[in-house]
């Protein structure tokens, strides 16, 4: 039995080593918010918050995951993530919604550490978060809003 | 066509809505497809989009399912207009699988505002007027004295004002209006305005249910070890190995595919495990060996060499107006160009994913699909029961794009499910996604045209592409009138001579449709031709298509159409379903979008070295876009810099869903443009996965600007009708850049070598 701490509380999870978060998550702790859609860290669907940095679940093993900090779309509260999700409803950025959390997840850790992005910023930390509906241009912008909903 | 509206009420409606008592209407399908499926009267009033509860509450009954083109927010607008309805005082059913309600579920062709526009606002209108009759007599005025506003009755002699909650009871029994008052247009409140994605909290929060999070009590988890031809068989597998892996629980062999393909499951071997990775692993455990019958030869190298000999070798011919090969060889100038675009495939963000659960001999099921009947018929001849016995739910879709369409994935969870005796969620990898599609056609077309005093005098078009029909019907060898018919057959222009034939192209893939199907290789050849014609002739390429489109007229393709022998009556040409009535192919409306993408681009305009701006113009789905892109090629490197989209497609429901979808469509057509090819060897796809089938990334996407033509034709289509004119303006705006003519998709490297 391994044990985690993940979005603040400490879940103790009966999974094979080697499984990665992406399942523990989902399949055993039953937060379906981060999502499957490569399994081979191409489409950053699958984004978490690993000590704060944005990481692909789908290859981050469980037996990895001892004394780290583990947070998902469900455990997200902060004003970056609160800021940007106000600016994503502001532009009506989804469309099927599939790759979003993955989006939001990067976008919020993208305006922690940046919190004035260009354009090219902005492109380079989301450039592993596929949108087969093409939501970018709105992506783009709304992170933009978000960067300035936090110095407002 | 009855516009008769009916309170079913009185016949048992409430308790299967879950409705309680209130007023509940059912408006019949005012849609050309169900009367096409050719359902009697009764029938058609049996279906229920809007139910109002004695608190007010509206309840609004959403057939067509969501996978972001907005359906389930556009729909609701609809209704809520004509209701008067507060928007908050909605509650949006997804609704389940049910044909004899709902009519005619299934999710593709653009149609969910198309076909049901008429169905939602006389819905929305006959319970804004009953509850107004049921207030007028309420207090004792005339109906005309009173009026609906926002979820209230305004009495206007009195100036007081109730809430609708006060007279739904009362309305429930009166008699639907037998006449609907539809509102004006100046008095819209919902349609025609911009309405947020009813979903968007719990997009926002991790808190969806798309087909790859359902979670049901005591569920396990299911993936499939499946032939990697079409047709293939299992010929061994090692059970206890796959047995031995931590977690997995059983281990059940899919019933082979028997041909045609239909939306059959492809068979194989599928591991149960306690979570899916414990399934992936005891997948590989498996070591499954297959023999790969007929289909084995299938090899896209070769295949492209046969298609190039057919289009080279016998024709038929499905539309001929005047004498082609006379005009041809009175031409003082001829063109000929061979295009050639690819298998595509839709590769949504969700791979397929269903859940089944058995409860005895019942059946539930949730499944990604867009079309939870078409699950329920195809699920149904393999358990054994009537489909309307199966409980279907469709959940969100993470993208389809076509592929949600065929549940072959639904099947594989019912089996399984039931062999082991607990609800299966069967987990589709990305691998299995991309190895096991339903996919867009590969392409060969060769365009002939012919000019005299400086005007086009023939137009010759050949295509040879396997048929969607073949999935169904291994006798379709060819492309079929249906596809011709998305581009070529409709072919818009006022050439004298013209004539559309096929070649034999017998299909070794599952072939499925693809948003927009056969407009993205028809229109990306006559959006080439027309550029290249222009350019030959010395022509700014808006100028050349006006000139070939002609004089402002409805067009009616139908009549250059050939009877093909043994075919029992004159063909007709579909038009997406629709009447020529309702939706015209109106030359005036295709030429408003060019000119629009030509102002907004300043096409025409000079462009520094290396830059340039590419048009094309198409008309699907009953809608026009015309796109323009700005490129530049920078030491063989492509970027597209800049994208400008008009559409016109009627009445805009939901302006920024409209413009959305462009966007959207603008980002699909450069993924097809730039990157999409899907190969087989050895009858097995090679690309598993987005770095061999890769899509367009954040850092190639273009800022796109889009239009809306303001109209008051009825809707149109707007999922798919964005994407056909996008690659032929990336290549033409190469051309324009530099010289060289791209006539083979995708581009990748063409332009370093």
């Amino acid at each position: 039995m391994a044990s985690i701490k993940l979005n603040g509380q400490r879940v103790s999870v009966d999974a094979a080593p080697d499984t990665p978060l992406l399942w523990v998550i989902r399949d055993h702790l039953n937060l379906t918010g981060t999502k499957f859609g490569c399994g081979v860290a191409s489409c950053g669907a699958c984004t978490i918050l690993v000590d704060g940095e944005p990481m692909r679940s789908c290859q981050f093993r469980l037996e990895d995951a001892e004394g780290v900090e583990i947070s998902t779309i469900e455990g997200q509260e902060d004003s970056a993530f609160k800021n940007v999700q106000a600016a994503w409803r502001e532009l009506d950025v989804v469309q099927c919604g599939y790759c979003q959390s993955g989006q939001v997840m990067a976008a919020a850790a993208l305006i922690r550490s940046n919190p004035k992005p260009t354009d090219e910023d902005i492109d380079e930390a989301l450039n592993g978060n596929l949108c087969r509906c093409g939501t970018y241009q709105r992506i783009r912008a709304a992170v933009h809003l978000a960067a300035e909903k936090m110095e407002a | 066509m009855s516009k008769h509206l009916e309170n079913v009420s009185r016949r048992g409606f409430l308790k299967t809505a879950g409705v309680t008592s209130g007023l509940i209407l059912a408006a019949p399908m005012l849609s050309n497809h169900v009367m096409a499926a050719a359902r009697g009267e009764e029938e058609l009033v049996s279906s229920g989009y809007l139910a109002i509860k004695p608190d007010g509450t509206a309840h609004v009954f959403v057939h067509r399912v969501e996978m972001g083109q907005g359906s389930r927010t556009g729909l609701p607008q609809v209704v809520a207009d004509e209701l008067e309805a507060d928007w908050g005082r909605l509650h949006i059913e997804a609704a389940f699988g049910d044909k004899a309600r709902f009519g005619d579920q299934n999710t593709d062709g653009s149609t969910s505002i198309r076909k049901f526009y008429d169905a939602f606002r006389q819905a929305g209108a006959a319970a804004r007027m009953m509850i107004e009759q049921a207030a007028a007599n309420e207090w004792g005025v005339s109906v005309s004295d009173v009026e609906a506003k926002k979820h209230r009755v305004i009495n206007k002699i009195t100036g007081k004002s109730e809430d609708f909650s006060k007279f739904v009871v009362a309305a429930s029994k009166l008699e639907v209006p037998k006449d609907v008052q539809l509102k004006k247009k100046a008095d819209r409140t919902f349609i025609g305005k911009p309405q947020r994605n009813i979903y968007m909290k719990q997009i926002l929060t991790g808190g969806t249910q798309f087909g790859q999070d359902t979670i049901r009590p005591n569920m396990v988890f299911a993936v499939a070890a499946r032939p990697p031809v079409v047709g293939g068989k299992v010929t061994s597998y090692d059970k206890a190995a796959a047995m031995a892996v931590d977690g997995v629980l059983d281990v059940v062999e899919l019933p082979a595919l028997e041909m045609p393909a239909l939306f059959k499951p492809v068979g194989g071997v599928a591991v149960v495990a306690s979570n899916t990775w414990a399934a992936m692993k005891g997948r590989e455990a498996l070591n499954a060996q297959f023999e790969d019958g007929a289909n084995a030869s299938y090899d896209s190298a070769e295949y492209e060499k046969q298609l190039w000999k057919s289009i080279d070798g016998d024709s038929v011919t499905h539309m001929k107006r005047g004498d082609v090969d006379a005009a041809l060889e009175g031409a003082s100038k001829t063109y000929s160009a061979d295009y050639y675009v690819p298998h595509q495939h839709h590769i949504p963000m969700e791979p397929p994913a269903a859940t089944a659960e058995w409860n005895g001999d019942d059946l539930k099921m949730w499944v990604c699909c867009q079309d939870p009947t078409s699950v329920q018929e195809t699920v149904a001849a393999f358990v054994g029961k009537k489909p309307e016995e199966i409980y279907v739910e469709a959940t969100l879709l993470g993208g389809a794009f076509g592929r949600k369409s065929k549940p072959d994935f639904a099947v594989e969870a019912a089996l399984v499910a039931k062999a082991v005796g607990r609800p299966v969620k069967m987990v589709w990898s990305r691998e299995d996604d991309v190895r096991h599609g339903y996919y867009h056609t590969v392409a060969a077309q060769r365009v002939n045209v012919g000019v005299k005093d400086g005007k086009v005098t023939a137009w010759k078009h050949k295509a040879a592409y396997p048929s969607i029909g073949a999935t169904f019907n291994p006798a379709a060898d060819q492309p079929g009138a249906f596809e011709l018919g998305l581009g070529l057959l409709d072919m818009p222009f006022d050439t004298a001579n013209m004539q559309v034939d096929t070649g034999k192209a017998p299909a070794h893939v599952r072939i499925g449709w693809m948003r927009s199907v056969a407009n993205i290789q028809q229109a990306f050849a006559v959006g080439s031709m027309v550029d290249e014609i222009a350019q030959g002739e010395g022509k700014n390429t808006a100028d050349m298509w006006m000139e070939l489109i002609g004089f402002d007229r409805k067009i009616n393709p139908s009549v250059d159409l050939v009877k093909q022998p043994g075919a029992p009556r004159d063909p007709q040409y579909s038009n997406y379903g629709e009447s020529l009535e309702r939706h015209p192919v109106d030359t005036a409306r295709l030429k408003a979008v060019l000119d629009k993408v030509v102002q907004m681009s300043g096409y025409g305009k000079d462009m520094p070295k290396g830059k340039g701006i590419g048009i094309s113009v198409h008309r699907s789905f009953v809608s026009y876009v015309a796109c323009a892109a700005e490129v530049e090629v920078t030491d063989g490197e492509l970027k597209v810099t800049n994208a400008w989209m008009a559409v016109d497609c009627g009445v805009a429901v939901n302006p920024d869903r409209v413009k959305a979808q462009m966007e959207g469509a603008v980002l699909f057509g450069m993924s097809i443009a730039m990157h999409g090819e899907i190969t087989a060897k050895d009858g097995a796809i090679v690309e598993g996965n987005f770095d061999g089938y890769p899509v367009c990334r954040m850092s190639e996407c273009p800022p796109v600007e889009t239009a809306i033509i303001e109209s008051d034709a009825v809707p149109g289509g707007v999922g798919e009708p964005g994407v056909p004119p996008v690659a032929p303006a990336i290549t033409n705006a190469i051309f324009a850049a530099t010289g060289k003519r791209i006539r083979r998709l995708p581009i990748k490297d063409q332009l370093s070598t």
